[in-house]
């Protein structure tokens, strides 16, 4: 299938900044891409750019074949794009709404009338078009920004945190309508914070401060884990079996889920049992023990920490060469 | 063009939508007039006026009447003790004394000099002012009338006397003067923060983004957010200039297609001020700030509309050339009060043009900046 977006060496730099670095990726015709990363990881400035509204510092992109850089217009006019504002005007009616953004698409006739019905069927908002959107609830009003963003029936949509704000029942049936788009060949790059939604995703990509630090399948990211085994411990004192994990020398990290803790083995050879027996020996009460399979939340935190230790120990590395230098000064 | 006609037609929808905003843009500006209309004025009538008169002649009652019948004095008795008299005026009651001595018509047929004393209320320093100055001219009246009248009788060759008429606005009321300048004042106020918030708000809502994510033009996108409000706020200013002519008596000397022209750019120069300020405040409440401050400061201080231009230091009168309203006003006073036709003031009219176009230039050159 052809390369609906492809990305090399993307970059964008405010002044110092470095928000985006050197990204590289490709995305599929009808595929859902998902985009990880913390508030500031550099989604949205990714985004920015591939839909023509920001200028790469370096790098390129094409977006449905068209280089982003050279022809931003010509990226809009085969795209669509919802924020998690649903950025609609709340003052006006949905049907005012629809009428709007037909507009400045450029539709109009016998294809405005079938595009809107469209909309109006799939937001489940018929019978409500002279409804103020203000008084929307937000679920209806999420479906009825997306409507508007394929309104022009666009072969690549962006969608920027789509799902803030809603309900986990529209949240789910919002889902259900981006796996419509996918099966109709719609291609689907969306960024998102909640974890159990990347689960919807065909692959996904996790950004950690404008780097790409992973790439792939929900479960070709679980990987990761397949030699370091995760056990999951009910502690009634999750803290204190905690510092007692993180002492121990076959555990290479914990973190806390909940009330439960989830602690990483350095190897396949250690089994929960062995685990059980020295909280016990240090006298921490354990409730259950027992392996998990690793949850993107798992992934996620272990991507952003391997590579903060990345950071760190270049840091480390600078530091030590600025000692070097000191040291050669000081000779000197 | 089918672009700018969906903006266009989705703000007029928002515009129609907000009753309440409609209603200050077109109402509350004919309101202000009537305010400052009333309230502005550097017109001072009915001064209580007691009169000391020692003289009690033919001569002594006509200027007695001269003060009286100007309109600017009312007279509220005679009294001869001087010590009732500031008794008068300490407790309020007079605000001004007209003392006329002893032999004041004697003196004037023996062609000798008369001293007439007029005392005034000093505690408001611009009202006493104004009224020494219309003291100081109807003696200066009644003066003239007599010399002319002994000059006459006595078959003297005639002498020099000054005979001024003012034209256009020949009982000086100010409102006739202050009128202009407030349509103009109001007009830029609604006109630039109108402007500058319909724009701001869009950022700020986050609407905006999604536009821009549109294949719209900063310019279709523009066209279409500033015509609805060009139309309301001429909407508005003309409105202002009927309420002017039914409340202050504003004539209508000239041409109306001249003077509906004249509002039309002077209110496109406003806008590209109010856009250019949309494009450099990220919120409305900055923006209505800076909005409000550009145009009041400016069109009500150094457009000449209540200080004179002419008095002011060189540097400043140099600033007043970047105000537009200082054109609109001339234009707006030439076509109103004197009726007169384009090649009085189409420089001025060419003045707003280039105000417009370089505001309009400044606007979408930061605006694409922005944009893409």
């Amino acid at each position: 299938m052809a390369e609906a977006i492809e990305v090399r060496g993307l970059t964008r730099k405010f002044g110092d900044f470095v928000a985006v670095d050197d990204l590289s990726f490709t995305v599929k015709q009808g595929e859902i891409f998902g985009f990880l990363g913390a508030n500031g990881a550099g989604k949205s400035t990714t985004i920015r750019m591939l839909c023509g509204l920001l200028r790469p510092t370096a790098g390129s992109a094409l977006v449905g074949g068209i280089d982003v850089g050279r022809d931003p217009e010509g990226v809009k006019r085969r795209i669509g794009y919802m924020s998690q504002r649903f950025s609609l005007y709340e003052p006006l009616t949905v049907d005012q709404n629809i009428q709007f953004f037909g507009g400045v698409y450029g539709l109009s006739g016998e294809r405005f009338a079938e595009r809107r019905r469209f909309v109006l069927a799939m937001a489940g908002l018929e019978g409500r078009e002279k409804m103020l959107t203000r008084d929307l609830p937000g679920g209806w009003r999420q479906r009825l920004a997306l409507g508007c963003a394929i309104l022009h029936e666009p072969s690549i949509v962006f969608l920027d945190e789509p799902t803030g704000g809603v309900d986990p029942l529209s949240r789910r049936r919002f889902w259900d309508l981006i796996g419509d788009l996918s099966a109709k060949g719609v291609t689907v790059l969306v960024t998102t914070h909640y974890l159990d939604e990347a689960e919807h995703c065909h692959r996904l990509a996790i950004i950690h401060a404008g780097k790409l630090a992973a790439l792939g399948t929900a479960s070709e990211l679980k990987q990761v884990f397949a030699s370091r085994p995760i056990v999951e411990i009910q502690a009634p004192q999750p803290v204190r079996a905690m510092a007692v994990l993180d002492g121990l020398e076959m555990v290479e990290k914990t973190s806390l889920f909940g009330t439960a803790v989830h602690a990483v083995m350095r190897d396949t050879r250690t089994t929960p049992a062995m685990l059980a027996e020295r909280l016990a020996e240090a006298g921490v009460t354990v409730r259950g023990i027992g392996p998990v399979s690793p949850s993107l939340e798992d992934v996620f935190l272990d991507v952003v920490e391997r590579s903060l230790d990345r950071v760190e120990r270049s840091l480390d590395r600078v530091e030590r060469s600025l000692d070097r230098v000191g040291k050669h000064a000081g000779a000197a | 063009m089918g672009k700018i006609l969906a903006v266009g037609a989705k703000e007029m929808r928002q515009i129609l939508r907000d009753r309440r905003t409609l209603l200050i843009l077109l109402f509350i500006p004919a309101f202000f007039l009537l305010l400052y209309g009333y309230a502005l004025s550097f017109d001072i009538r009915n001064v209580r006026l007691a009169v000391q008169d020692r003289d009690r002649s033919t001569a002594s009652r006509e200027l007695v009447s001269s003060f009286v019948n100007s309109g600017y004095f009312a007279l509220v008795g005679y009294e001869d003790s001087d010590a009732a008299l500031a008794r008068l005026v300490d407790e309020g009651k007079v605000r001004a004394i007209l003392s006329i001595p002893a032999g004041l018509e004697r003196d004037l047929a023996l062609k000798r000099p008369v001293t007439v004393q007029v005392v005034i209320d000093g505690d408001n320093a611009n009202t006493a002012a104004t009224v020494s100055g219309y003291a100081r001219l109807l003696i200066a009246e009644f003066g003239a009338v007599q010399m002319k009248t002994l000059l006459l009788a006595a078959g003297s060759p005639p002498v020099v006397i000054a005979e001024p008429r003012i034209w256009y606005n020949p009982q000086l009321r100010s409102a006739l003067f202050l009128v202009p300048g407030l349509i103009a004042y109001i007009s830029m106020i609604t006109a630039v923060v109108s402007t500058a918030l319909s724009v701001v708000r869009e950022k700020e809502r986050g609407t905006m983004e999604q536009v821009r994510m549109a294949p719209v033009g900063p310019v279709s996108y523009i066209l279409g957010k500033t015509l609805p409000y060009l139309a309301i706020s001429f909407t508005s200013a003309v409105l202002i200039v009927l309420a002017a002519m039914l409340l202050f008596d504003l004539p209508m000397r000239g041409s109306w297609l001249l003077l509906l022209f004249s509002i039309g750019l002077f209110l496109v120069g406003a806008q590209a001020q109010g856009l250019l300020i949309s494009t450099i405040a990220d919120t409305q409440q900055v923006a209505f700030q800076i909005a409000l401050l550009s145009s009041m400061l400016p069109t009500m201080i150094l457009s000449g509309f209540i200080f004179p231009i002419s008095s002011m230091p060189a540097v400043v009168q140099a600033i007043t050339h970047i105000v537009p309203a200082r054109y609109f006003l001339v234009a707006l006073r030439a076509i109103v009060l004197k009726g007169a036709d384009i090649t009085a003031f189409w420089q001025d009219l060419v003045a707003l043009a280039i105000f417009a176009t370089v505001a309009m230039g400044l606007a979408s050159l930061r605006l694409r900046k922005e944009w893409a």
